[in-house]
């Protein structure tokens, strides 16, 4: 853990409370997969609170998407890891599980009469477009800073891995192993 | 001992899905419902609309409505628990190395080269939203929801302009569809 990190997080008065209630809240209203708690993640934890930085993200994403498992779970381990060790990661866990546990266990039984409700129809419907809103805010932070730091090798790896999954529907897993090779050949990459 | 089949079933799916909760359905399929018969193939298919319509990794979702319906709560946690357990352990291994080692130079150049396609990981994730959002599936150009489209655009707008919250503002955006198209349309 960075040192910084930990003062940012331990110098709160409820580090723990407050983390844990974050993370509940991204659990319970994030709809739509694993990179959408990734992006509230990076707002809540790098934008706003520097508990992390946008570089620590990334690579959290990574191996949160190199490991087998819900991209939400593994993300939440990893971040709590990062954030503040073992504690960090049982109290970042427990409130991800918790709204997903009490929903399911509540709609394993009443679930038709949900489904089938016009009203939680239309509310899902009208909900991906904030959802995809969330996301593309964070693309947009993420990539300009890819732009910026000039580095012509990452540019061409952001756009040809983009086309790769979005037009060759190229697996996930297969391209951050593509770029690990292309991290270990001797391309004079820059030093931070 | 249906607790410990619980368990070691759940255990294994999430240890078999690779890339992410969607990665996790078919082998719900094959272990809960065609080996176990603990889910009928019609159950299935509800289970998987929804887990789309709720909150939450679809596997906790799954492992929380299978273990709810075979064993009350206390399923659903060892089922939860099942599903999150090789996460767990191979997530944190790999954090472990990730702490230990991020500072040697030949790992600083590999996470250099992994960032910018992380980058378009997430990129890609939130055009399928984007597209799922404003035509619908498998829809056209000509499909566009002119609401969607107003929603995302005004969401998009608040994100970048303010500091209110994520969760505020697609709360916020849900509620104003939802009246526009209950109330007005």
């Amino acid at each position: 853990m960075d040192e910084k990190t930990r003062s940012a997080f331990f110098d709160q008065p409820h580090p723990y409370a407050s983390l844990f209630i974050k993370m509940l809240t991204i659990s319970a209203f994030t709809f739509g997969g694993g990179f959408v708690i990734i992006s509230m993640m990076r707002r809540t934890f790098a934008q706003k609170l520097k508990w992390l930085d946008d570089q620590e993200v990334l690579d959290m994403t990574a191996i949160a998407q190199s490991a087998p498992g819900a991209l939400g779970v593994n993300s939440a381990i990893i971040f709590g890891y990062r954030i503040a060790g073992i504690p960090g990661v049982v109290v970042s866990l427990t409130a991800t599980v918790i709204p997903p546990l009490v929903i399911l266990s509540v709609l394993a039984f009443f679930y038709k009469q949900f489904i089938d409700n016009p009203v939680a129809q239309t509310v899902m419907q009208v909900l991906r477009a904030g959802v995809a809103a969330v996301i593309v805010d964070v693309v947009i932070d993420l990539a300009s800073n890819v732009i910026k730091s000039k580095d012509m090798l990452n540019l061409i790896l952001m756009i040809a891995a983009f086309f790769a999954l979005t037009v060759f529907k190229v697996s996930s897993l297969a391209i951050i192993l593509i770029a690990l090779v292309i991290g270990f050949l001797p391309l004079g990459g820059k030093k931070e | 001992m249906i607790f410990v089949q619980l368990f070691t079933t759940f255990f294994l799916i999430g240890l078999f899905s690779f890339g992410g909760g969607y990665a996790a359905m078919p082998w719900i399929l094959s272990l809960v419902v065609e080996q176990r018969h603990w889910l009928t193939m019609a159950e299935y298919a509800d289970l998987t609309a929804i887990a789309e319509m709720t909150p939450g990794p679809i596997g906790v979702n799954a492992a929380t409505f299978v273990g709810t319906r075979m064993a009350g709560l206390p399923g659903a946690v060892i089922c939860t628990l099942g599903c999150i357990m090789p996460s767990l352990i191979i997530v944190l291994f790999l954090a472990y190395l990730y702490g230990k080692y991020r500072d040697l130079s030949i790992m600083k150049n590999v996470l250099h080269r992994l960032r910018p396609v992380v980058v378009a990981l997430v990129a890609s994730a939130g055009l399928t939203i984007f597209r799922l959002a404003l035509f619908g599936e498998n829809g056209g150009l000509a499909d566009i929801r002119y609401v969607e489209l107003g929603l995302f655009a005004l969401a998009l707008l608040v994100l970048r302009k303010t500091k209110i919250s994520s969760i505020l503002v697609l709360l916020g955006s849900a509620a104003l569809g939802t009246v526009i198209y209950l109330l007005v349309l």
